[in-house]
């Protein structure tokens, strides 16, 4: 397998139809994904409601813009239909990928794997011809493209390979592997479910099962996928696996998004089949197309293309790893957590409570952190060193501001992980107001003390 | 390899869904009984506790009218005492901000201190008030009757005066007539509401936001933090301003009660969190018993331990807070009262909600 990809023919042609679904399926996810976020009352409890926001290092001038908040949702969901229909495509992919992106800068609060997933799936379509085939713009043209290069589809499979892969390893460790954690924690607790909630979801057995069958999932299924002969079975376990995990957890349309983009490994014919059905039953449309053999990039674009993406997947192959970097508990300091593809493997709870220190006499106050946080900024923040660090900030900056002086600023911390007992966080001795945002290690995290130790990735 | 690799698959999941089937048999139930601890908080310790604390206010309601009919020595410790023993009382009822108490906003009409006492005077000088309004929160309840009956005046026979031969006598009798029958009304609509929706509470189990069972426990969490900790300790001591705040004592016009209510709200906290009966050492199915069902005895004894622990570090303080915070270093031994109180927010906030997996809130979320 290996060997094949430096054997990899960037000459070959393939089928549009896979990519041109994807697109279709993509856009369409992402709209009803911005009308369900809007229709929850998100935006506004998300972004509009708290008074302060965290941010990404380096990224504190992206911030909610007010009621205009509402248009970059409005021009984000509307570039997506775009996308889907595949109309004036590369502006509406360029528009969706930066209002996105915008959107998920605007606040790490929200942070969740499954948005960093559509921004990067995002980016690889800006480059892509995904309305070559089967789009307005084809429509416009009356040309469509039958063929296009084949790494344009084989650079969407090889993000998911990246996925999948990197949740599995990250999946060998002692506590997913040998605790059944957290699953022991979330699985009991749906016990309201029907059927399976009293009994199944209580047993030991069953939070072992799921454990180890998700590692096998995340490590298999990419391969599966890619053999004709797998492929209808694994596309089997996709569906069922994710259709399962949005049963029992709260992860809105990742399960969907993901069930969808499995589709792009299947052979053109069933792709052909969803347009066909479409073309018939929705569109009720016989137009023909001049239909042109092939798609071919420039040389040029071609090369660019092919450099730039050469270097983001070799950058999205190595930053799942960087956790390597740091010392201390991965789990613990989450120096190098987010953007790893960890999803669902811990649960983390934390108490963080602050004292303003007045640096020259001793006197202190405490902090109501519901007076500056909203219950669920202060449930990330209070087990997240990042978030504590920069919140320390923000309450030294608003306190120097109110006329106190020589602030500093200490935190009490507990932090209880995958079902240890609570011990303390942040070194309490520590002003966080002296400490600088960086990515090195922060060493006023103290070390993970539990006699239960975490082996493994 | 990869067709070892899909048997190997196939094969965990047959034996998942082989033995699942099996698992699925009727009447068979491993999860916890919390419709059964619902039962025990109900019917043990909620439903009693309001039927004491509503006869402790009809009693506080005759003792008043004796009162205000006549206003002499006798009667007004008669009404002291009743207003001292129906207090206690309530500290075992202000946890539960549940079902009409929510709706009614129960406790801010029945324990906000410190008293506005410029609000109060106002109100008996002008006699045009509403008691059902926001702004009189700070104007009734037990602390507005504490400066009624203890803060009028430095002395009884001052006190008595006010009621006896003072200007606005009838003014302050009337005050007196409707913060007692405001409490009154309250109660008895709280606590009949709650015995009405008793089924529906014990059978509203499920893990969302709004099931009885979440909505109780964040309910007492919260109040163990707020109404507890911060405003009994750590308002008064300082923890949050720049400066101890004495006068914001529970009590403080008695002044030597402050400890006492504060220990008999945590003696409440405790017994609800272990399902002790009220007024009984009898004790049910609890949160405690939750805990220990979950394999969490590390935090269903840790939580009861660090109870214990800070009720005697209270029990070494002064009767009256405002006392204790005024004395000479006193004020560490309130700040000490309070961290020990903090160290069981931290077991009952993180480690307890952890085991429970109640969320505080709905929105996405994939576990990081």
């Amino acid at each position: 397998m290996f060997m094949n990809i430096f054997k990899y023919n960037f000459k070959e042609q393939t089928n549009a139809a896979p990519l041109a679904i994807f697109r279709l399926f993509f856009g369409f996810m992402m709209f009803a994904s911005i009308v369900r976020f809007w229709a929850n009352g998100w935006i506004e409890k998300l972004y509009l409601t708290p008074k302060f926001q965290f941010s990404y290092l380096g990224f504190s001038w992206i911030k909610p813009i007010g009621d205009y908040t509402y248009l970059l949702f409005i021009i984000c969901g509307v570039s997506a239909v775009f996308v889907a229909i595949g109309y004036k495509y590369r502006i509406a992919i360029i528009i969706f990928f930066l209002s996105f992106l915008y959107i998920e800068l605007m606040d790490k609060t929200t942070y969740l794997n499954h948005y960093y997933f559509i921004s990067i799936v995002s980016f690889l379509l800006l480059f892509l011809p995904a309305n070559a085939y089967f789009s307005v713009d084809a429509f416009l043209r009356k040309k469509q493209y039958q063929q296009i290069p084949k790494w344009t589809i084989d650079s969407l499979k090889l993000m998911l390979f990246i996925i999948y892969l990197s949740a599995g390893f990250v999946k060998l460790n002692s506590d997913w592997l040998f605790r059944a954690m957290p699953l022991k924690i979330w699985l009991p607790s749906k016990y309201d479910l029907p059927f399976i909630g009293e009994n199944l979801l209580q047993q030991n057995w069953f939070h072992f099962a799921m454990s180890w069958s998700g590692m096998f999932y995340d490590l298999t299924i990419p391969f599966l996928l890619m053999y004709k002969r797998t492929r209808f079975v694994a596309f089997l376990f996709v569906v069922f696996f994710h259709v399962f995990t949005r049963v029992l957890f709260p992860i809105g349309m990742f399960p969907f998004i993901m069930i969808v983009s499995a589709l792009i490994f299947f052979d053109a014919t069933l792709h052909h089949k969803i347009i066909n059905f479409i073309r018939k039953y929705i569109l009720k449309s016989k137009t023909t197309f001049l239909l042109v053999p092939n798609f071919y990039f420039s040389k040029l674009k071609s090369k660019v293309v092919l450099a730039l993406f050469t270097v983001f997947f070799i950058v999205q192959i190595l930053l799942p790893w960087r956790s390597v970097l740091y010392p201390g508990e991965l789990f613990w300091t989450e120096e190098g957590y987010r953007f790893s593809w960890r999803v669902m493997l811990m649960e983390k709870a934390g108490s963080t409570n602050f004292k303003i220190v007045n640096l020259d006499t001793g006197a202190y106050f405490r902090v109501h952190n519901t007076d500056f946080l909203t219950a669920f900024q202060e449930k990330q923040m209070s087990y997240q060193p990042d978030f504590i660090l920069e919140y320390a900030h923000f309450l030294g900056d608003h306190f120097t501001k109110q006329g106190h002086k020589n602030v500093g600023v200490f935190a009490e911390s507990y932090v209880a992980l995958n079902g240890r007992l609570s011990t303390r966080f942040i070194d309490k001795k520590v002003d966080l107001y002296q400490q600088k945002a960086s990515f090195k290690h922060k060493k006023w995290i103290l070390p993970f003390q539990s006699e239960i130790k975490i082996k493994g990735i | 390899m990869f067709k070892r690799i899909l048997l190997l698959f196939v094969a965990i999941v047959t034996i998942c869904a082989c033995s699942s089937s099996e698992e699925i048999a009727p009447e068979q139930v491993d999860s916890f009984d919390r419709s059964a601890m619902m039962k025990n908080i109900a019917d043990n310790i909620i439903i009693p506790a309001y039927e004491d604390f509503n006869s402790k206010m009809s009693a506080l309601k005759i003792v008043g009218e004796t009162f205000i009919t006549t206003p002499n020595q006798s009667n007004l410790d008669a009404l002291r005492a009743s207003w001292f023993a129906a207090y206690k009382t309530w500290q075992s009822v202000e946890m539960f901000d549940i079902g009409k108490a929510e709706e009614l906003q129960f406790k801010f009409y029945m324990n906000v201190y410190p008293v506005t006492v410029n609000d109060i005077e106002d109100n008996i000088a002008n006699e045009s008030y509403d008691l059902n309004s926001v702004n009189n929160h700070d104007a009734q309840g037990f602390p507005a009757l504490d400066y009624l009956l203890h803060g009028l005046a430095d002395t009884d026979v001052a006190i008595l005066d006010k009621y006896t031969t003072g200007e606005n006598k009838d003014n302050y009798k009337n005050y007196i007539s409707a913060v007692l029958g405001q409490m009154n009304t309250l109660t008895t609509s709280v606590a009949s509401d709650f015995k009405a929706q008793r089924n529906i509470f014990v059978e509203s189990t499920e893990n969302t936001a709004t099931s009885s069972v979440n909505k109780l426990i964040n309910d007492y969490i919260f109040y163990y933090e707020k109404g507890l900790r911060a405003n009994k300790f750590g308002i008064p001591s300082g923890i949050f301003s720049s400066t101890p705040l004495p006068e914001k004592v529970e009590g403080r016009y008695k002044n030597n009660v402050s400890k006492e209510l504060a220990l008999d709200a945590l003696t409440a906290v405790k017994n609800l969190f272990e399902g002790r009966h009220y007024n009984s050492s009898e004790t049910g199915l609890s949160f405690k018993a939750y805990l220990i069902k979950l394999n969490r005895t590390d935090i269903a004894t840790g939580t009861s331990s660090q109870f214990n622990t800070a009720t005697a570090q209270i029990e070494a303080l002064e009767n009256s807070f405002a006392t204790q915070i005024g004395r000479m270093g006193g004020i560490t031994g309130m700040t000490r009262s309070y961290d020990e109180l903090q160290k069981a927010v931290v077991l009952l906030k993180v480690d307890m909600l952890q085991a429970f997996n109640i969320s505080v809130d709905y929105v996405d979320a994939d576990g990081d």
